[in-house]
């Protein structure tokens, strides 16, 4: 009965249970979670860089990017910051905990129009969260796309998400994975210190119109990368990010994302460079 | 569109007899303003048009309602106890605004809270008497050809009746013999007549169909900073607007036990948290940047996607706020204008 409950009311969270949670750093944890019903586990579909609404049950709810790749379907991935009633609500929570999940929303990447293209990811922090599903979707498609350059941000070593996967995917010959620290304060730090435009050094070789750029971080951090794909000629139709804003609904009906008479939960979180000239106040 | 006539008299007839589809509401006076209330007995009611402080989004958008209960066993839409209304006296502007909060909700996904209530309220429509503040003329929504069941013209000696819908034609069968099927050449002139009447009225005229490029060139203008430092960020245009829809949801836990319900109420994008994300950070801090959007959101991208305002010209913010910002004097001082409520305070 509640199935049929479900189909008509987009607002009814559907039930998922948290399978494992990892802490990655202090304040961010990495938390799995699959639909309680098997055949739906199965079968969501979603888009690299879409979102979905978490509810905790007399706490509220909130948006969050999928951190996992759909090429990889079961499980779903949130990497989760606990900063606000839902996160804390939802750091208390154990394995086998249950939550209400809504989605997937927002319109994802357009993968089908960067198959083909080389990639170049940029992330800064927890900007990490969504653009690591379109990481790992590119290298589970590995030959639909030309090179793949990964570059990372973090402000310390123990502060950089996924520190550790990461690492190991220097390894791999067919991704150039480039990490950075603001400043290291172990002394040990095996890759470059320094901020993330300054690994742009290491990106060579690529044609500017066979590349789409994707961008997620800290509000301060977009203009300086842009300025970098742009020396390099990217085309700003090829620059993307992936933006937050406060929602409430996640279907465009409670007003909160709005810019201009768009919204951001439904004509993005993913954005071009030219949406960012044309519409104003978008970063 | 199937037009009918009716003699004055037949009026109260007609909406006793349509009770059965469900409870009467009308606009009434309540000494210093005009609200939505129950029409239980009509023998006092005038009939009369009258443009009621908060517009009729608030049947099918109630200011707070809870859209569903939980507990452990999950979670149990509350969409059973929706009733069915009659509104009667519902005005051409005020059809305009549910129109474009149809578009908004009925979008995909539909919203099944406003989808349900709109499908159970009867918009019985009459036309108005333009007071002091209204612009529906110059937002071309004096007139109105959908989104009512019936629509009620008032010409003085009799009311032309337009039949907007299937249900608008049910109660018009409930007792076909108060209506008059055969319309003359005169009542069309008489009509015509009205309108023009009618239309001269409007006291606030205004130009907005360059209103995209004015937006757009006056991003920066200091119009924004200076309705930002006497803007209070009350909301109270916001309450008023027929096109506002924005909403907040809260979850309300019982004492005790583990249920409980979500609750969505009317939220305001003149609230400083609005735009505020999680970690503090805040897309419009300023208040001038908040009134930027609302208008914004109004006459620039609206405008630019639908071909009009998303303005309804209902006058309201006009008589609502308390520091004299609203869409008359906001887009006369973008327009260059000098607007006394602004600069001389």
């Amino acid at each position: 009965m509640r199935e049929v409950v479900k189909e008509e009311n987009p607002f009814i969270p559907e039930p998922m249970r948290i399978v494992r949670r990892y802490n990655l750093i202090d304040d961010v944890k990495l938390f799995q979670v699959r639909a309680v019903d098997m055949e739906r586990a199965l079968t969501l579909r979603y888009l690299p860089g879409q979102f979905m609404m978490i509810s905790i049950a007399g706490v509220g709810e909130a948006p969050f990017s999928i951190s996992s790749t759909p090429s990889r379907p079961g499980l779903l991935e949130f990497c989760i910051r606990e900063v606000g009633s839902v996160t804390q609500a939802l750091f208390k929570l154990k394995e086998n905990a249950q939550i209400g999940i809504r989605g997937p929303y927002g319109n994802g990447f357009p993968i089908e129009k960067m198959v083909g293209h080389d990639l170049i990811i940029v992330m800064g922090g927890l900007g990490v969260a969504p653009l690591r599903s379109l990481l790992y979707y590119a290298l589970d498609n590995r030959n639909q796309f030309g090179k793949v350059y990964l570059l990372y941000g973090a402000k310390r070593p123990a502060e950089m998400l996924f520190r550790e996967e990461f690492l190991a995917l220097r390894e791999r010959d067919d991704l150039e994975c480039l990490l950075t620290v603001d400043q290291d304060d172990t002394r040990d730090w095996p890759c470059h210190t320094g901020l993330v435009t300054s690994l742009f050094q290491y990106v060579k070789g690529i044609d500017p119109h066979k590349t789409y750029a994707a961008i997620c971080g800290p509000p301060v951090m977009y203009k300086f990368v842009i300025g970098q794909f742009l020396k390099f000629n990217i085309p700003k139709h090829q620059i993307l990010m992936n933006l937050e804003r406060r929602m409430r609904c996640g279907v465009g009906k409670c007003g909160h994302c709005v810019i201009e008479y768009i919204y951001t939960c439904l004509d993005g979180p993913v954005f071009s460079y030219w949406d960012v000239i044309h519409m104003k106040e978008l970063i | 569109m199937r037009v009918l006539k009716m003699q004055k008299e037949n009026l109260m007839v007609f909406l006793e007899s349509i009770r059965g589809f469900g409870e009467l509401w009308g606009v009434v006076d309540k000494g210093n303003r005009f609200v939505f209330d129950k029409l239980d007995d009509l023998s006092d009611y005038d009939f009369k048009p009258r443009k009621p402080m908060i517009p009729p989004k608030l049947f099918m958008h109630p200011p707070k309602f809870s859209m569903f209960r939980f507990n452990e066993k999950g979670y149990e839409a509350e969409l059973e106890e929706i009733p069915n209304r009659v509104i009667f006296g519902v005005l051409p502007c005020d059809i305009h605004g549910l129109l474009i909060l149809d578009r908004l909700f009925g979008a995909e996904p539909p919203d099944p809270y406003y989808m349900k209530r709109r499908e159970k309220t009867i918009i019985l429509g009459l036309s108005c008497v333009p007071g002091d503040t209204c612009l529906a003329k110059a937002t071309n929504t004096h007139v109105v050809e959908e989104g009512f069941d019936l629509f009620f013209s008032d010409l003085d000696d009799y009311y032309l009746v337009w039949v907007g819908s299937s249900k608008g034609d049910d109660l018009v069968r409930v007792q076909p013999d108060l209506f008059e099927e055969k319309l003359e050449y005169k009542d069309l002139e008489k009509f015509i007549e009205w309108k023009k009447d009618r239309d001269s009225c409007y006291p606030v005229d205004f130009d907005f169909t360059a209103m995209p490029d004015i937006m757009e060139l006056s991003y920066n203008s200091p119009v924004w900073e200076k309705i930002g430092e006497k803007c209070l960020a009350c909301g109270s245009c916001t309450m008023v607007c027929p096109t506002c829809n924005c909403y907040d949801v809260v979850d309300r836990l019982a004492l005790g036990k583990f249920e409980g319900i979500r609750e969505r109420h009317w939220d305001s994008c003149m609230y400083k948290e609005y735009s505020m994300v999680a970690v503090g950070h805040n897309f419009r801090e300023a208040r001038s940047q908040r009134l930027k959007l609302w208008y914004t959101h109004k006459l620039q991208g609206f405008i630019g996607q639908f071909g009009k305002p998303s303005c309804v010209g209902c006058g309201r913010c006009v008589e609502t706020c308390p520091v004299d910002i609203n869409v008359v004097t906001v887009a006369k001082a973008l327009k260059g204008e000098p607007v006394e409520a602004f600069w001389n305070r």
